[in-house]
């Protein structure tokens, strides 16, 4: 993309990722993932499509850097690593310092679940792109979400 | 009184709030590691001056560009540099350092010359002759449009030596103010007329 300067999308998508990715690794975490994840975008720029939906490709990104976090702290013989090496799975991030009950309880969910909330209400994403991320069907993506907001309904006060 | 819930969707969809300290923060070490890269291929930041914020923007190769933002809009700027150099731009003032001291000490009258590399890809031809020309027109001195094309190897091509001037990337260090009509009238400035008289009177109070 060669119409808008970098700096602008740094500036109009910079929040949102953070908060994506306070969701996906926790807040210590998510600057390093942050970093790493604009500065990928950064060299990747130029190559995009002028018409891009540059929120989805920025999450993208975004997905795929929490995903090396996850498995790198996997492999570090630390406390507490998982099993599993699928795309989603993954330790649940630690609970993040924001006084916000939901989001706690966002954290809580199965790994599915809390990255279809995730990026189907906070990075406003469409259900294909999350079952790409996913790794599923469209069909599955809902049912995530829904299994998820039917979880926070029950733990979370109105 | 119960207060209305919040749908929980909405509640989702609301981000964290991050300080603009913090913003500042994250970017400049994004502009760090960019560079390091090798991925910065311009540089910008806004410089406080007596015209105005003045935005300067710099690839490796040095300065090429800056704007007064009293005049110009700085979004349009940006979006003319993205498509004529390179959109891999970022705020990242500390490339800039340098050109933001020389510019303070320009306007305190503390320097005359800029010991700046201007990188002056975005003019061609006749237009980079003239700003060179026009490079070399000392301080608090000035020449006319007509001598300035014949320098350049043109001395019919006056009109087009104004539109190159006028055309000037990077106005206040490639000194264009210094160029009047033969006349003695002002002629034109992109960065607006008061600027040019401004300038004109800074240097010529300073000799």
């Amino acid at each position: 993309m060669r119409s808008r300067p970098f700096a602008s999308v740094v500036a109009e998508h910079g929040s949102l990722v953070l908060g994506v990715l306070t969701r996906l690794v926790g807040r210590h975490d998510a600057e390093d993932c942050w970093q790493e994840t604009f500065l990928a975008a950064l060299r990747a720029y130029p190559s995009l499509d002028e018409g891009a939906n540059v929120r989805a490709w920025l999450v993208t990104i975004a997905h795929h850097k929490a995903i090396d976090h996850h498995r790198a702290r996997a492999r570090r013989p630390a406390a507490g690593a998982p099993d599993g090496d699928a795309p989603s799975d993954g330790p649940a991030p630690p609970v993040p310092d924001a006084d916000d009950e939901l989001w706690a309880a966002v954290a809580r969910l199965p790994p599915k679940q809390r990255l279809a909330v995730t990026y189907r209400y906070l990075a406003d994403l469409p259900y294909r792109t999350i079952a790409g991320l996913l790794g599923g069907t469209e069909a599955a993506a809902r049912q995530n979400v829904r299994a998820g907001l039917r979880t926070l309904r029950l733990e979370v006060h109105p | 009184m119960t207060p209305t819930p919040i749908p929980l969707a909405h509640r989702l969809a609301r981000s964290t709030a991050t300080g603009a300290a913090d913003t500042a923060a994250r970017q400049a070490e994004l502009a760090r590691r960019a560079a390091a890269a090798g991925l910065l291929d311009v540089a910008v930041a806004t410089v406080d001056s007596p015209l105005g914020p003045l935005l300067v923007a710099a690839t490796e190769a040095g300065l090429v560009r800056l704007a007064f933002t009293a005049v110009e809009d700085p979004d349009a700027v940006l979006a003319r540099l993205a498509r004529a150099v390179s959109p891999r731009i970022l705020t990242a003032p500390a490339r800039l350092d340098d050109t933001r001291r020389q510019l303070d000490e320009y306007f305190a009258r503390r320097r005359r010359r800029f010991e700046l590399t201007v990188d002056l890809q975005l003019a061609r031809g006749f237009r980079a002759r003239v700003l060179d020309v026009a490079r070399d027109i000392g301080y608090g001195t000035t020449a006319t449009y007509r001598q300035v094309a014949a320098r350049a190897g043109n001395p019919a091509a006056v009109r087009a030596a104004g539109r190159a001037l006028g055309a000037n990337p990077v106005p206040i260090v490639v000194p264009c103010h210094r160029v009047l009509r033969s006349d003695g009238a002002l002629g034109g400035y992109a960065g607006g007329l008061p600027a040019k008289v401004a300038l004109l009177a800074l240097e010529r109070d300073a000799a």
